[in-house]
């Protein structure tokens, strides 16, 4: 595929809001989990909450939209200089010619959770402030992030749950590639809800404490909630050499079943080689993967097989969710961001919380931070449904 | 972008198949409503029948016949999936629960409550592990899905399967989105022209244009009545078979167009 350049980033999460706060917690390997306060869940869980969502206002004018995704959406927006730098792309190309195309897995079924609670006792009828469009139809993020940058370009949400941010990659590349758009903002969110809380529960995949990614003693995932957002443009020829670009996209599915992982790993694999088949890289051009890594017993297995088979024993790796919990649709966003962070800062993260690496595991995998030169990541991020997404991010080959 | 129409799926109320429908959509024949018939797949290992809802079963239908029409191997083809709603069931039944004391959430129930749980079993049925993806964009979500599974024709150069699908919400969701009757549409395209080739299609984005309506006064009703019903323009001028343009609303600064011509 064509490189696609990276102009701008943001994030937020429980590690803080903006890329300075997340950057500064890879290198000291900080863990913004903590055990579940969240609403009224009764979960014997650890999350990754982000903090004064309560307090947020909605900007003005989207007051409709106003539920806890968009404003996670609304703070990812604001920081780092994003919605600035978009301000300026769209004066360049024109509201119309820049795309949005955002994901979420569980988009505002939060607010849809809380009015079910206050329905009619009679009539069973839903209270007259529940909104649908703008909270629970799982465009209202796209309608929203659109509308708040005040783009009118080509837009839709992807929702193919954990894969969903690293997914909306390759639909601004394609969309951009066919002309379509001239630029376009990915990026997405999800929050912490009862639904996926209870859910994961259900599924037996919540960890008691702070989740361990390939520990010999992982139990399950720690939820998080985040959001983030990448400016992608095509490289032009004033592009500095070190410039951050998307090099590669590959997506597989697994055809195997609804929620738990090919054991083999096929459809992990196959998502990998097809990234960097899409790069025209080989494993050996790749200087870290920010692996999707879970810490579920079965998940965390399968990925470690790929690995190995696509990569050796040799190439540094490590989940990133220790430190941010697993944040579900925005996952693939939030770990592109730290992957451009490990490019533009030189630094290979850690895996917080994790203690001993599971011996049955044959990958590189690394439990401390390490400075070093890293020019091209891959990121892995995998979904319920075997939806399979990997991404190649650095410098151009 | 340039992709060619090999396959079509259409399930629908009164609109029993795409073989079965296109004299209607043409306005040879009456078009006389009646609720669609969602058959269990026979794709499907029986665990996952038993454990799949209606959406499922609506894009497997849909999507079968797609791909039986232009007789190519769904293992070895990408997917793009739309949904304005998914399983509005399960929505319901996961709040409802969350609503009651105990809180006791079906593990299966949350499973099957992603968006994207009808690729998911899709690919299980046709062992396909090749990309698919689960868009959705409100009422335009059937021009979404179109203008990206065009573009992966387009920029891939290889055959992508559109499947869209919508089903009404139980109460009390349904009256805050009515949406009724369910409906499911696919096409299968491709970047060259076969001898299973139905039409050639143009898709573009232009400026937001009045869009394309339905003459017969009951498939209008049906259009406004289901997210996924936004597609029978487009349906009604491939069934007439000649060279058409339909304009679909998308986005505030586009409606998608698609300029179509039949092969012969």
């Amino acid at each position: 595929m064509q490189p696609v350049l990276i102009s701008r980033f943001s994030s937020v999460n429980c590690l803080g809001a903006g890329t300075a706060a997340l950057l500064e917690a890879l290198r000291k390997k900080r863990s913004g989990l903590a055990p579940c306060e969240f609403e009224t869940a009764a979960v014997d869980t650890w999350v990754g909450q982000v903090p004064g969502l309560d307090e947020l206002r909605i900007k003005p004018g989207l007051e409709q939209y106003d539920c806890r995704i968009n404003r996670l959406a609304q703070l990812a927006l604001e920081q780092d200089g994003f919605s600035a730098a978009v301000a300026q792309a769209c004066s360049r190309y024109g509201a119309a010619r820049i795309g949005v195309f955002t994901g979420t897995s569980t988009s505002g079924i939060l607010e849809t959770e809380l009015a079910y609670r206050r329905r009619d006792p009679h009539t069973g009828a839903l209270p007259a402030s529940f909104r649908y469009r703008t909270t629970l139809n799982t465009y209202s993020l796209g309608d929203f992030t659109a509308r708040y940058l005040g783009l009118s370009g080509p837009s839709f949400v992807v929702s193919s749950a954990c894969s969903s941010t690293a997914k909306v990659f390759g639909n601004a590349a394609r969309l951009m590639a066919a002309g379509m758009c001239d630029a376009a903002v990915v990026g997405g969110a999800d929050t912490l809800c009862l639904t996926t809380l209870y859910g994961f529960r259900s599924l037996e995949l919540t960890s008691r404490g702070p989740c361990r990614p390939f520990d010999a003693e992982r139990d399950g995932i720690s939820l998080g909630e985040g959001a983030g957002f990448a400016l992608l443009e095509k490289p032009g020829r004033g592009a500095p050499c070190d410039a951050l670009l998307l090099l590669g996209v590959g997506e597989s599915s697994d055809a195997h079943h609804m929620s738990t992982p090919h054991p083999e790993g096929a459809g992990a694999k196959l998502a990998m080689q097809r990234a960097l088949e899409a790069a025209q890289l080989g494993p050996a051009d790749i200087d870290y993967v920010n692996v999707h890594g879970t810490a579920t017993r079965t998940n965390d297995a399968a990925e470690d097989k790929a690995l190995v088979e696509v990569f050796g024993r040799s190439t540094p790796c490590s989940s990133t969710k220790g430190a941010t919990g697993h944040l579900l649709g925005a996952a693939g966003i939030t770990e592109a961001v730290v992957s451009m962070l490990a490019v533009r800062h030189g630094i290979l993260p850690g895996s917080a919380h994790t203690r001993r690496i599971d011996p049955g595991l044959g990958s590189a995998y690394l439990l401390a931070p390490r400075a070093a030169r890293v020019r091209r990541v891959l990121t892995n991020s995998f979904g319920f449904g075997g939806s399979n997404c990997s991404l190649v991010i650095g410098e151009a080959a | 972008m340039r992709a060619y129409v090999e396959g079509i799926g259409l399930l629908g109320p009164g609109l029993p198949g795409w073989h079965d429908s296109r004299a209607v959509l043409a306005g040879t024949a009456p078009y006389r409503p009646a609720p669609a018939v969602v058959p269990p797949s026979p794709l499907l290992p029986p665990a996952e029948r038993r454990r799949a809802g209606i959406p499922v079963k609506l894009a497997l239908a849909a999507g079968a016949q797609a791909f039986a029409a232009a007789k190519r191997d769904a293992a070895a083809t990408a997917t793009v999936f739309t949904s304005s709603s998914a399983d509005g069931q399960i929505v319901h039944e996961l709040c409802a629960a969350l609503a009651a004391p105990g809180r006791e959430v079906s593990p299966t129930r949350f499973m099957n409550s992603v968006h994207n749980a009808a690729a998911g079993y899709w690919s299980i049925a046709t062992r396909s592990r090749e990309p698919s993806t689960s868009l959705c964009c409100y009422d335009a979500s059937f021009a979404a899905g179109l203008l990206e599974c065009t573009a992966q024709v387009a920029v891939d150069g290889r055959p992508v399967a559109l499947i869209a699908y919508d089903e009404p919400y139980p109460e009390p969701l349904h009256a805050t989105r009515p949406i009724s009757g369910e409906f499911g549409v696919a096409l299968l395209l491709a970047s060259q022209p076969t001898e299973e080739s139905v039409a050639g299609m143009d898709i573009d984005l232009v400026p937001v244009a009045a869009e394309t309506r339905l003459t017969d006064a009951g498939l209008e009703a049906a259009r406004l009545a289901n997210p996924t019903a936004r597609a029978l323009p487009l349906l009604a001028a491939l069934a007439r078979g000649g060279v058409e343009e339909v304009v679909l609303n998308y986005v505030a600064g586009a409606s998608l167009r698609a300029r179509v011509a039949a092969c012969h």
